[in-house]
């Protein structure tokens, strides 16, 4: 028998469910860690970004929907093909220069996080919601709801925990993604995105762009269709200018460590809803 | 009960429809009336225009022809040393001390309420009750206050309550008729804005909050919702309806604030004697001191006003 | 015209006058920063006026506050922040807010009085809102600076040292309420700027803060304008801003704080709707669409400003609502029976006078009750428009007056479209005697207060603020102490 040819794998984007090339249609050469051509990824534009918001804005209502023992079930599957997959992530953190013990390590670690956050879903409210003892015959409570549309500067270190550790707090409560990553992460993040469109995942919930952060993120601040920006992983010459067209339409700003794990990372990216009626007969 | 219920006003006319209630914004809006700051030329105002409003009322059993005549001597001249005090609207009695009344107070306007139709349970036969109030009328009052029959209310039996006020109504010929609601006992705003409905839609003159027998009486909320009450089915029918509010009233100032909810909510035009009563006995006194207090500037005392 | 004194008068309602005494008021000529415990002089000598927008009358000089004033006042703070404050145990902390509260209740009439001769609203709102309001704040949060490590479970969390805090003319001591309490709760020290039409009340609280024996610089007070909250904003040694006030502001100082990257909270404006259903309790629906548009004069972020009624009622709640304004009384905001008192300033007058005339032009139908306004002062009646389209720049756009835009809807589904459709996202009015329609708007409504068959309520235990462009972070309640606490760097995380 012929020894089996390789087929390689071609690195698209991830908006709306499916894997379209950039618009643009541009690419650029991802290396390993020992300078090989590992691929040829696509190279996000600002319109590929314009779909991904649009496409996570029309997923997001339908998502926030979901009951939230559903959500937690959808992104416990996700961790349930993941584990699938160890060996393809395991593989990917060994050609982006872990040792096959760190890249073990960073796997486990990476799929124990997301099935903690998974657990989130349908306890937010009761860790972050209060019912509040008011003056005068009302029932009074606040609880969480999800601030919408949500732009991700997926951190470079570490490749796939930080990646998930910061997509997981954002789409548990309803919220969708869109991911910007690039670099070290730029594996992880389309592998993540084959583990999405093979789980019960919605499409529009997670949309990966992989490419330039830097040259995505002003086009994400600037946007009037987005929520919050998350510069966690923005990367270092993101300009102050870019980061302060943020406020044209109040976008709410988070920075958080990238390996972090807290309800209130999760808050971060939620909105505090009051409700007041009245008590009476 | 959240749905709005229908009456078919007896005279004719279209239906009439309720609206549901939120007691804690009416009891908001109250509140906010209470605080309303009557000073000077608009107090002397309410002062008077109580006293033109009150229903001078004894209504016990040991009620006797000596103590209602001093009652009426009280209605017409509520304070002998000051001519400027006007009479008040009408005494209220039993049905046993109506004729005394009418002689006591022949010729000096004040009118002859008398309660009526087994006052204050109403539980006695349709006959019985309406027996009584034809005696009421027979012996020569003015005006007839009769309750709500509250059983067949309460029990969900609307057009049995209706009719028997129709009957009352007809029983009353040329008096006019007060319907009891005895709001203390409906439970809710919803139901008293109900009743007041169905009462009005069945040809009450007034509608009137309570008997006096029960603690809760005429709160201001619920004499704000019966007057909103009022002013809707005035805006469905044309019909123009009275308001009494009876039970509780004791200070000048409660009563004045009745006036303010009146007032602002169906229009000052309400407050005269023939669409707004205040049913009270120890309340008139109050609003003579207050009337003293104005005069001379001085706090005045029980002594100074005449305990009939 | 007030009642002549014949008793034989029939009682109206145009009630006789009854004026709060001014009595117990005691303006000072001239106001000064008041920094680390003291007023002083600002650096530039330059002080502006503060008017009576009732009477136009001019009440007091006040200190414009300069960049070097404002370092001062940082100075100060940092210092009282590294020194005594900062050291106190929460439980001590605690003691001197409850004081505040206590000297508020006691001295409520004085604030009230002034407050209403600063900013033009009726008396019985500051008398009955604003003042319990501002007690009950200092009173909440006291009981919460010894008891911080219970708010966030996991959480280990410190103060982020000087606050700087902007506040603006509408509930001017209210609004500083808001903000000193929960910030000195948390252990921080302060930098506050009251509005510039507004600033008296805060400097009366100044009083307070000095009769307390609150150590200097915990709270300094610099009184300005415009510039003056840009140069707390730019000012290095600010650790944390917070600011209520209009979009366009709060988008200005978001942008100039981004590159710093500290902790900001806005609470910024609203266009909120305020929904009725067919099936409403109809008189309390009406009650509060009155008081969520024409409480203050309008002059709230919150305010009830769109009404949406089911296309079935419409023309009859409409003519309950005319009907209704009609019997409110404006005028003297100092009488204890105005219902509607002056608009805050000459400034806001042009604004909300500018936007009904492009109401009118836009083609809405403008209503306005029958109503004597004051020869001297600034004032508006209390106006309503019909015939309003989702398109009318009076129906997107923050008037911040007494004017309330009516629009109908067919389903619950299209109330929520129109309520939705527009970027800010404060609050929201419901109102329905169907239990479940209300949480199922509740869900749908994309606004951080929903107040459903009542309207403007505040309470210190309460949450409040904005999604969208009405701001981000909340005030009340355990969410408040939130933006002015950090969880410490040396223990961080939780989780996996």
């Amino acid at each position: 028998m012929a020894e089996h040819m390789p087929v390689d794998k071609t690195f698209k984007l991830f908006i709306g469910g499916v894997f379209p090339r950039s618009e643009s249609g541009r690419t650029f050469q991802v290396h390993s860690a020992d300078g090989d051509l590992l691929a040829n990824a696509a190279q996000a534009s600002r319109k590929d970004l314009r779909e991904a918001v649009r496409a996570a804005r029309s997923a997001q209502a339908g998502w926030a929907d979901r009951t939230a023992y559903n959500r937690g079930q959808v992104l416990y599957r996700v961790a349930e093909v993941m584990e699938s997959r160890r060996a393809e992530f395991t593989s990917v953190l060994i050609d982006m220069g872990h040792s096959p013990g760190d890249a073990t390590a960073e796997v486990d670690r990476s799929i124990d996080r997301w099935v903690w956050y998974a657990g989130w879903a349908d306890k937010l409210h009761h860790v972050l919601g209060t019912v509040n003892p008011v003056v005068g015959p009302y029932f009074n409570f606040t609880f969480p709801e999800p601030t919408g549309v949500v732009v991700v500067a997926a951190p470079d270190d570490p490749p796939l925990l930080g990646l998930l550790s910061r997509i997981a707090p954002v789409v548990v409560s309803g919220n969708t993604a869109v991911v910007a990553t690039g670099g070290p992460s730029t594996l992880a993040a389309v592998t993540l995105a084959e583990v999405l469109a093979t789980s019960d995942v919605p499409g529009g919930v997670v949309n990966i762009l992989t490419g330039e952060k830097g040259e995505l993120l002003p086009w994400a601040l600037g946007h009037m269709d987005v929520n919050s920006v998350d510069l966690t992983g923005a990367p270092d010459g993101l300009e102050d200018e870019a980061v302060a067209a943020a406020a044209d339409n109040v976008k709410r700003i988070v920075r958080a460590d990238p390996e972090g794990a807290s309800p209130y990372m999760i808050g971060d990216f939620l909105e505090m809803k009051t409700v007041w009626h009245p008590i009476g007969r | 009960m959240t749905a709005s219920t229908v009456f078919v006003p007896t005279k004719g006319g279209g239906p009439v429809s309720t609206t549901p209630v939120d007691a804690v914004s009416l009891e908001a809006r109250a509140a906010a009336l209470c605080t309303r700051s009557i000073k000077t030329t608009s107090k002397r105002s309410a002062l008077h225009t109580t006293i033109r409003c009150i229903d001078l009322t004894t209504l016990e059993g040991t009620d006797t022809p000596g103590k209602v005549a001093s009652l009426c001597q009280k209605a017409v001249r509520p304070d002998p040393a000051n001519p400027v005090i006007p009479s008040v609207a009408a005494v209220c009695v039993y049905p046993e001390m109506v004729e005394h009344a009418v002689a006591a107070v022949a010729g000096t306007g004040v009118a002859v309420a008398s309660v009526a139709g087994a006052f204050p349970a109403g539980m006695s036969a349709p006959a019985v009750r309406v027996a009584d109030i034809a005696d009421a009328v027979g012996r020569g009052a003015d005006e007839i206050d009769i309750v709500l029959n509250r059983s067949a209310f309460m029990s969900g039996d609307l057009g049995r309550a209706h009719d028997e006020i129709a009957a009352a109504k007809e029983a009353c010929g040329a008096a006019h008729l007060k319907v009891i609601l005895e709001t203390g006992e409906l439970g809710s705003y919803d139901q008293v804005r109900r009743a007041s409905m169905l009462a009005m839609a069945a040809g009450a003159d007034f509608i009137k909050t309570s008997t006096g027998k029960i603690p809760k009486a005429a709160t201001h909320p619920m004499v704000l919702n019966m007057a909103e009450a009022i002013r809707d089915y005035a805006d469905q029918t044309g019909v123009v309806v009275g308001l009494k509010g009876a039970g509780g009233i004791r200070t000048a100032k409660q009563a004045w604030h009745h006036l303010v909810i009146v007032g602002e909510t169906l229009g000052t035009e309400w407050l005269t004697p023939d669409l707004f009563r205040l049913g009270a006995s120890s309340l008139l006194n109050d609003v003579l001191m207050q009337i003293q207090k104005l005069d001379t500037g001085r706090y005045s005392g029980p002594d100074y006003v005449t305990v009939d | 015209m007030a009642p002549t004194d014949n008793p034989h008068e029939p009682f109206g309602i145009d009630y006789a006058p009854a004026p709060e005494s001014t009595a117990v008021v005691n303006i000072a000529k001239t106001y000064g920063h008041f920094i680390n415990g003291d007023f002083v002089e600002p650096s530039s000598g330059a002080t502006f006026p503060t008017v009576n927008p009732a009477t136009e009358t001019h009440l007091a000089n006040i200190a414009d506050g300069s960049a070097e004033d404002v370092d001062r006042a940082v100075a100060a703070a940092r210092a009282a922040f590294e020194g005594p404050w900062g050291q106190m145990p929460g439980s001590e902390r605690g003691k001197y807010l409850f004081r505040i509260a206590r000297q508020l209740q006691e001295r409520s009439r004085e604030f009230a009085v002034l407050e209403t001769m600063d900013g033009g609203k009726p008396i019985k709102e500051s008398r009955d809102l604003d003042l319990p309001l501002s007690a009950a704040w200092f009173f909440y949060y006291a009981g919460w600076a010894d008891k911080l490590e219970y708010a966030f479970p996991n959480r280990s969390v410190a103060p982020h040292g000087v606050a700087g805090q902007i506040v603006p003319w509408n509930f001017p001591l209210m609004m500083a309420a808001w903000k000193l309490a929960p910030a000195l709760a948390a252990g921080n020290t302060v930098v506050l700027k009251p509005a510039e039409t507004t600033p008296l009340t805060a400097l009366l609280l100044a009083d307070v803060l000095q009769n307390i024996d609150l150590p200097p610089g915990v709270v300094n007070i610099v009184t300005g304008a415009g510039a003056t909250g840009a140069a707390i904003v730019d000012h290095r040694g600010i650790d944390k801003l917070a600011f209520t006030g209009s979009t366009e502001v709060g988008k200005a100082i978001q942008r100039a704080a981004s590159a710093r990257r500290i902790p900001l909270t806005l609470e910024l404006g609203g266009k909120a709707a305020h929904i009725v259903f067919e099936d409403s309790a109809i008189d309390q629906a009406v009650e509060g669409v009155v008081t969520g548009i024409y409480s203050n004069q309008g002059h709230v972020c919150c305010a009830g400003s769109r009404l949406l009624v089911e296309e079935s009622i419409a023309d009859s709640f409409v003519e309950r609502l005319r009907r209704r304004i009609s019997t409110l009384r404006l005028g003297d905001p100092l009488d204890k029976n105005t219902d509607v008192g002056a608009i805050n300033s000459a400034d806001q007058l042009q604004r909300i006078t500018d936007m009904v005339a492009t109401g009118v032009s836009e083609g809405a139908d403008l209503f306005q009750p029958e109503c004597d306004l004051p020869d001297k002062g600034y004032w508006f009646p209390p106006s309503v428009f019909t015939g309003v389209q989702q398109s009318h720049t009076v129906a997107r756009e923050e008037i911040f007056g007494p004017v309330l835009t009516v629009q109908t809807f067919r389903t619950a589904e299209e109330a929520v479209e129109k309520a939705n459709n527009t970027p800010y996202g404060l609050s929201a009015g419901i109102w329905t005697e169907k239990g479940s329609k209300i949480l199922w708007m509740t869900e749908k409504l994309r606004a951080g207060v929903v107040w459903a068959n009542t309207y403007n309520q505040f309470d210190p235990a309460s949450p409040f603020g904005g999604y969208k462009e009405s701001g981000f972070g909340r005030e009340g309640g355990m969410h408040g102490l939130a933006p002015y606490l950090h969880e410490r760097a040396d223990l961080t995380g939780g989780g996996a």
